[in-house]
């Protein structure tokens, strides 16, 4: 079984052993209570073998919603750390531990929290809005999602047996080479990094495609929802920089496993070259990650002013610069290791161009809500929160950017703070915007208010608590990824960081009772018209939740904010209940292909990561069977005759015209 | 959409970004085309460590040593008729000729395989001679970046048996035309790629 | 899905309309042996300057890459095509970038920062 033994499981490690434990526990209840309740054909036919792209953005979102509390676990035990290890004391993490956790917090918080997030929203809420029926790609969405559930299933596992990689969240060499790192904490994250950047590629073409290829008639570029122009962009940026990372983990792995010299010390590897070309995909993939998170922004200001997003054009072309610029800054994140003057100047005075698109952005949303009829629902909350909030991580990014500074700043406390300023402000902030606006959409009812305020209250509260002071202690000298100080007149302001933290979990434990309690009340708070929140875009005109083929007949878009200006001139409901002829849809298939597919990939990993080739032989020779079996299916659509459509849309105007 | 409204759709008078979802061939062609420029990407970071690491010889063998162009002429007429006789084969699909699409996916294949065992034979003396990738970063990189063209010729050959089997057990229907459509494109983007590693790779060295 | 219709611009590849594709295929088998072998003579010869070299083997190989798009890949100037310029325009600036930006980048970097083995032998 190549260098898998007993040995890798780390029995005499009790914190490890215990979230092991208590995870593996809940895991088996879960199981239990499913099995007992019979809920299995269901689960199997309505969600996991399911190619909507309704059903997968929720998947994705659950799946994101699962690793946020495995990464806040981390950061909790970080903080709790920190807050200990002052002076003498040596806190309770010995440094060998401490390094997989933050190595693993940044891991799972980038690629298994924020890309499912953002990737999850655009998942349900692009095809809605376009006004067609699914992506372009269905069997292929469902694929992406399943290999991104087979990295987070290997992340996981390196929990229990063996460990995880000690070298931060982008593994640089030499610390990543087999020399520095040679047990399999960083085969871990490479294997399951590429199996879940496949997905991910996977799911920016099927995405791209979906909004160029396939949109309602009439719906031209310009008339297409804000949020699908920024999905547009972030999903370009996905084809075009996430090859880049599979690049270069396969460069790491062939130095690992077959002696290359790629970025080792001997022989003429270069570990710099590995910086360049990581952070070559890394700049553009914090920008995959926030303007989806804009594009929210945009539907939720709009909405909730009752007006025209302000300065439309502007705001379609400061996404489109950012899409480019993106890729024009990366070196601001390497400029100590010393490309010189030169080279430093370009990139920050680009990074510093960058910041301006961005502030057109913020000018537009605030001029959208300038004289509007404001209602100050939970999106806005979040919505307002994010302005302030990002806008300073903004400036303090482009404090960075000015290579002097970052000689000081660089790998600081201050850093740290800066990127979760924009990540927790930015990405957090709009996925949970983005969460509270679709929520009664994809599941018919809406989600209790007071308790969404309460939630966004303890995040913004306990954000600033958290992070303003890691900006005094950067300042202050203080590095990242340390896992002691002996500097005690730091540890108040540690606390302090600590305490912000504990008001975060309890916002996240809010959310978990929030959610059972909108459960509870779904009957009284039901969305029977489809359009909760008197919204301007297609996907409103459809019941909530929405049938399975979204439309019943694909909308002839005449204008931006189609929906808006239906409504305006005859009516929605009208729309729906007038004589329509409906024909026959053909709706795509169930197919278990993306969750075979995944099953193997997991297999090909796990063999691969504890040299056991046997098991990544049969891994592969699965994956391609299940592909040749797919490649041969003919029965792909099922067909929704027009009665069955028709019933459901009168259903639907039977619940609306009772309101 | 009426009759009607259809024609008035399909003509020039409607913009094309306002006609609705495009047909299934259109849009997987423009997803597989997609597909092939990340693709491009991938070969671009390669290039780039190439090029960066191309001096890196630590003491060992150099390329101008090691090359031999009268080989890598062969290999380049190879991969070029095999894109031709590829387009070949494109249109004996799109006419639904059956054995006129064998015929020229044959060749194809013959013509590919040729380029793989030629690449083979050169990988294996320079591992007999002890230039293989672990010798140096300039190896390391030019092995992989070759090699990875290689393994894409390799996917391509197998891709093409199992196309051809499809085109045996199911005819030239919608779905299969459009797979033997991107077969295509992905052969014709591989010579592409093939140009850039011959110049810079090969003639590169002085 | 029986009354789609050609919606919304060809697939890369797909624009049948150019007469007499055979014709073409032998076209662009004509232009790359010429180019091809073009490339292999002007990296062997003495009559070119030698600083000339490397450009001169690039115009051929974007020349050739070019006639390939056009004569294999179909890819032309007509409104049907422009999502497929757009992508491909998008790709060569990323590929241009990468490959160009790290050259400048890392030999700069090669430049200042000592090598790692001489750095080990510090260290020691």
């Amino acid at each position: 079984m190549g260098r898998l033994s007993w040995a890798a499981i780390p029995f005499d490690v009790p914190v490890v052993m215990i979230a092991a434990g208590s995870v593996g526990l809940v895991i088996f209840c879960v199981l239990a209570l499913v099995t007992v309740k019979g809920w299995w054909p269901y689960l199997w036919s309505e969600w996991i073998t399911s190619v909507d792209h309704k059903r997968i953005g929720v998947m994705y979102v659950i799946l994101a919603l699962l690793m946020l509390v495995r990464g806040f676990s981390d950061a909790l035990l970080m903080r709790s750390q920190l807050a200990l290890a002052a002076g003498h004391a040596q806190g309770y993490l010995p440094p060998e531990h401490y390094n997989q956790i933050f190595s693993a917090h940044g891991t799972i918080m980038i690629f298994f929290v924020a890309m499912p997030f953002v990737v999850g929203l655009m998942n349900f809420v692009l095809p809605l809005q376009l006004g067609v029926r699914d992506v372009a790609f269905p069997v292929l969405n469902s694929v992406s999602f399943w290999l991104t559930a087979a990295g987070v299933l290997l992340v996981n596992m390196s929990l229990v047996i063996g460990e995880f990689a000690r070298t931060g969240w982008l593994a640089y060499p030499p610390l990543s080479e087999i020399a520095y790192s040679p047990g399999v904490g960083v085969d871990y994250y490479l294997w399951s990094l590429q199996i879940s950047g496949l997905g991910t590629l996977l799911s920016g073409i099927n995405l791209t495609t979906t909004i160029l290829k396939l949109r309602a008639p009439g719906m031209g570029y310009s008339r297409m929802p804000i949020f699908c122009w920024t999905a547009l962009a972030s999903n370009l940026l996905i084809v075009a920089s996430f090859p880049i990372l599979t690049a270069t983990f396969a460069m790491l792995l062939l130095d690992r496993y077959c002696d290359f010299h790629f970025f080792t010390n001997e022989l003429g590897g270069n570990p710099m070259m590995y910086i360049n070309l990581i952070w070559s995909w890394g700049h553009p993939e914090v920008y995959i990650l926030i303007l989806p998170a804009f594009g929210v922004f945009s539907e939720v200001v709009a909405t909730f002013s009752g007006k025209r997003l302000f300065g439309r054009r502007s705001m379609v072309m400061a996404t489109m610069a950012i899409c480019v610029l993106s890729f024009m800054v990366w070196l601001h994140h390497f400029f100590t290791m010393g490309a010189g003057a030169d080279v430093n100047g370009f990139f920050g005075i680009m990074t510093m161009i960058i910041a301006v698109p961005t502030g057109v952005k913020i000018f537009n949303w605030l001029f959208t809500l300038y004289g509007g009829r404001i209602r100050f629902t939970v999106p806005v909350y979040w919505a307002i929160g994010f302005m302030v909030t990002f806008v300073i991580g903004g400036m303090t990014g482009v404090l960075m950017a000015i290579p002097p500074a970052d000689f000081v700043l660089h790998n600081s406390l201050f850093l740290v703070a800066h990127f979760h300023n924009v990540a927790i402000g930015g990405v957090v902030f709009g996925v949970m915007a983005g969460i509270s606006y679709w929520f009664p959409k994809a599941f018919g009812f809406t989600l209790n208010e007071r308790l969404g305020k309460a939630v966004f209250w303890c995040w913004f509260i306990g954000f600033y608590l958290a992070f303003m002071p890691l900006y005094a202690l950067g300042l202050m000298g203080a590095t990242r990824r340390m896992q002691h100080y002996s500097d005690t007149h730091w540890q108040p302001l540690m606390l302090v960081a600590l305490a912000g933290a504990v008001l975060i979990l309890v916002g996240i434990a809010l959310t978990g009772v929030q959610l059972a309690v909108s459960i509870r009340d779904r009957e009284r708070h039901r969305d029977l018209t489809g359009d909760p929140w008197n919204g301007r875009t297609l996907e409103w005109s459809t019941p909530s939740p929405p049938p399975a083929w979204n439309f019943s007949l694909l909308p002839q878009v005449g204008q931006a904010d189609e929906f808006w200006a239906m409504k305006q001139q005859h009516g929605a409901t009208q729309e729906r209940t007038a004589l329509r002829a409906y024909g026959t849809i053909h709706i795509p298939r169930n197919n278990p292909t993306g969750f075979y597919l995944a099953f193997f990939a997991v297999l090909l990993g796990f063999s691969l990561i504890w040299r056991i080739w046997w098991g990544a032989g049969l891994g592969l020779l699965g994956g391609i069977a299940v592909g040749l079996i797919q490649a041969w299916r003919t029965d792909g659509e099922i067909a929704v005759s027009a009665e069955q459509v028709a019933a459901l849309e009168g259903l639907h105007g039977a619940k609306e015209a009772a309101v | 959409m009426s009759a009607m409204e259809q024609a008035l759709a399909a003509s020039d008078a409607v913009p094309l970004s306002l006609r609705g979802p495009a047909a299934t061939r259109v849009v997987a062609g423009y997803g597989f085309w997609l597909f092939l420029l990340s693709d491009i990407v991938i070969f671009a970071a390669l290039f780039a460590a190439y090029a960066v690491l191309s001096g890196e010889t630590a003491g060992g063998p150099t390329g101008a040593a090691l090359f031999d162009k009268k080989h890598v002429l062969i290999e380049t007429a190879c991969l070029l008729a095999s894109s031709v006789t590829c387009g070949f084969g494109s249109l004996a699909v799109q006419s639904a000729d059956r054995s006129s699409t064998y015929c020229w996916m044959a060749i194809t294949f013959i013509l590919g395989a040729s380029f793989l065992s030629l690449e083979v034979s050169e990988f294996s003396h320079m591992l007999a001679i002890g230039a293989g990738p672990s010798r140096s970063a300039f190896l390391s990189a030019f092995f992989t970046l070759v090699g990875t063209h290689g393994l894409h010729v390799s996917i391509g050959l197998c891709w093409l048996v199992v196309m051809l089997l499809q085109v045996a057990t199911l005819g030239f229907q919608p779905m299969v035309s459009r797979r033997l459509f991107c077969f295509g494109l992905f052969w014709h983007a591989l010579d592409i790629v093939w140009i850039g590693v011959f110049t810079i790779v090969y003639l590169g060295v002085h | 899905m029986g009354t789609e219709i050609e919606a919304q611009g060809k697939s890369p590849g797909a624009n049948i309309h150019t007469h007499g594709t055979r014709l073409s295929y032998l076209i662009g088998l004509g232009y790359a042996t010429v180019l091809t072998f073009a490339s292999f003579w002007a990296s062997s010869t003495d009559v070119i300057y030698p600083h000339g070299v490397p450009i001169l083997l690039g115009v051929l190989a974007i020349a050739q890459m070019g006639v390939h798009l056009v004569f294999f890949l179909h890819i032309s100037s007509a409104p049907d095509q422009t999502n497929n310029i757009l992508a491909l325009a998008f790709g060569i600036f990323v590929v241009g970038l990468i490959v160009f930006g790290s050259m400048i980048i890392m030999a700069h970097l090669n430049h200042s920062m000592m090598p790692m083995d001489r750095l080990l032998q510090i260290q020691r």
